[in-house]
């Protein structure tokens, strides 16, 4: 996609879900756009360090959880009135050096080696939460959603909106390092990580800095999380269906462009919307985990990968 | 206030959980540090293991640990069909490291929720005359219901040390391990003898997870609290290393257990990802490991 094209197509989206508001006046769709739109984030964000440089964070839910629970201490510390984007800024700073050092203790070894820290710092971060009685500890805590509501007719339209512009942000910055010079770094890393560094890329630094962006964009898509449930517990926090989410979608999509993770995250996140409805979650939960197995032993390329493969053999 | 006698218990208790760590880590001992095949599922097997065991005993009175033994070469089987897809999809093309992580990150999450629609998210336990009975050594409890697994998982720990150390076929499991394509020249078949080692790391889970069940009530979910465990006991042990993996568990069963008494039973969970971290950041190689 050409630049102009893509800022132009964001543009329009953007308009498209200010309108919305006017077309539909059921809570019930912006809860679900915005459950949609938080696993889209977290995809485009674990696609960032999973998909480019090919090392598996299994620990999104904590990102996630660690940026919600950020919210939470802040709206206790400061009162329900400190605005949701400095929430959202705080929370993209700690989960940005969580990533950062928990890269730099792990990314130099082998990537199993991160894989697994992954799994530990998820439960560690859990424990941590389930200690913290500041923040309700294992019970869990209420939050009070703020009366005001912009120009918006309820609270949830304003999160919807909210949610949109980050995820349109989010796509812009991994698209944005897909296509520069880090981004090639990062390519080059996935391909052959030793082969990178002896032609000179810094393959430390910048895998330093995706894990950072990485974590900041989950800590991100978590912020607005307790505003939008109004009751959080550790143990739905750190879900492992927001892990297992954020890895099936961009495995799904495609990781290898930035356009996979949004391709796999609508289409997986839309169905599971749909089989909630209409069947029941533990399903889609099931549903999900068959999909994520199926994808990647029978097209690890994804369904962006299938979609270039048939565009080139219709061009032969 | 730190009392001499609770201090004993404790130990002694850690020393008995360390041993059934054992029995968890073992599986992964092979598949793992021999094999290099990352199989993060390998806790959720143990758990499907344990809900064999639970409903066998229910219907049958079978011994949970009976059942476990008789349920290992099913187990054997499941998993050297794993490993035949994991050869053909991720092995075979070079793509372990991203997509066959994933695949067995799929594979966790299909078992866990496969028993959550099976049986629910209940606790369940087993019945053995043994359970709830426990000997007095002067000032020290034994609850059998930790004795038990400790013994088996011994013998099981044992097994698998005298196996791969004194047969043919386990010591071409060795081999594969060191020198892929030597083995191959010696005319043996690394895919077949993969298959092979990776089918009786899967068996191990029947039992350890007959364990897991004796020693306290099990739910679909509870094999995540030992993929740091295992992961952390492994690492530490020096990845292929049996001995040193056995020692890791007994550490690791010592300080969790310690933690519970004196610091609280809501922190140990930490632990084992405490260990992990703290040794993949400091000593990589583990305590017995060769470099």
């Amino acid at each position: 996609m050409r630049g102009h094209a893509f800022w132009i197509s964001l543009g329009a989206i953007l308009a498209a879900g200010l309108a919305l508001p006017l077309a539909l006046h059921n809570d019930y769709y912006f809860n679900a756009l915005y459950v949609i739109l938080q696993g889209a984030i977290m995809a485009v964000a674990w696609n960032i360090l999973g998909g480019y440089t090919g090392y598996v964070n299994f620990g999104s839910a904590a990102f996630f959880a660690v940026g919600a629970y950020t919210s939470i201490a802040l709206g206790k510390a400061f009162g329900p009135s400190l605005p949701l984007p400095l929430m959202i800024a705080a929370a993209a700073l700690v989960c940005g050096l969580i990533g950062l050092s928990l890269g730099y203790l792990t990314l130099r070894l082998k990537g199993v080696y991160f894989s697994i820290a992954t799994l530990a710092m998820a439960i560690v971060f859990e424990t941590l939460i389930n200690n913290w009685s500041y923040v309700g500890g294992a019970r869990g805590a209420y939050i009070l959603t703020p009366d005001s509501h912009l120009w918006f007719d309820s609270y949830i339209e304003m999160l919807f909106v909210l949610m949109l512009l980050l995820t349109l942000a989010a796509v812009a910055i991994s698209r944005a390092l897909n296509a520069s010079r880090l981004g090639r770094g990062l390519a080059a890393i996935r391909d052959d990580e030793v082969a990178a560094e002896c032609a000179g890329v810094p393959t430390l630094r910048l895998k330093l800095a995706s894990a950072a962006i990485m974590g900041a964009l989950m800590g991100v898509a978590g912020a607005p999380y307790p505003y939008f449930v109004t009751f959080v517990d550790p143990a739905s926090a750190f879900s492992l269906f927001v892990a297992v989410n954020a890895i099936a979608m961009p495995m799904i999509g495609g990781t290898a462009h930035w356009i996979g993770p949004i391709v796999g995250a609508l289409l997986v996140g839309t169905m599971q919307q749909v089989i909630t409805v209409t069947v029941s979650s533990e399903l889609n939960v099931l549903l999900v985990g068959g999909m994520l197995i199926l994808f990647v032993t029978l097209a690890p390329q994804g369904l962006v990968g299938l979609a270039l493969k048939f565009r080139a053999r219709r061009a032969r | 206030m730190l009392s001499l006698d609770l201090f004993a218990n404790a130990v002694a208790a850690g020393i008995l959980l360390g041993g059934f760590y054992a029995a968890v880590a073992i599986g992964l001992a092979v598949s793992f540090g021999q094999l290099d095949i990352v199989n993060i599922a390998h806790p959720a097997f143990i758990v499907a293991g344990s809900y064999i065991a639970w409903a066998l005993n229910r219907h049958l009175g079978l011994d949970p640990v009976l059942i476990g033994l008789l349920a290992s070469p099913l187990f054997f089987l499941a998993g050297a069909l794993v490993y035949r897809v994991y050869y053909a999809a991720f092995e075979r093309t070079g793509q372990e490291s991203l997509s066959g992580l994933a695949f067995f990150f799929g594979l966790m999450f299909v078992i866990e929720v496969v028993l959550i629609l099976a049986y629910g998210v209940d606790y369940r336990l087993v019945t053995a005359d043994y359970i709830g009975r426990s000997i007095r050594f002067a000032d020290i409890e034994l609850p059998l219901r930790l004795l038990v697994p400790f013994a088996v998982a011994l013998a099981l720990t044992g097994g698998i040390w005298l196996y791969l150390g004194r047969t043919f076929t386990g010591r071409a499991i060795l081999a594969v391990a060191q020198d892929r394509l030597a083995l191959q020249l010696m005319g043996a078949d690394p895919v077949r003898v993969k298959q092979l080692a990776f089918g009786l790391a899967i068996a191990t889970a029947a039992v350890a997870g007959a364990l897991l069940v004796v020693i306290g009530p099990v739910e679909p979910s509870l094999g995540r609290a030992y993929i740091g465990r295992a992961f952390a006991i492994v690492v530490l042990g020096g990845m292929g290393s049996i001995g040193g993996m056995f020692i890791a568990a007994l550490m690791l069963g010592v300080v969790e257990s310690l933690v519970a008494t004196f610091v609280g039973p809501s922190w140990s969970p930490a632990v084992s990802f405490g260990v992990l971290l703290l040794t993949l950041a400091i000593r990589p190689s583990g305590l017995y490991g060769r470099k």
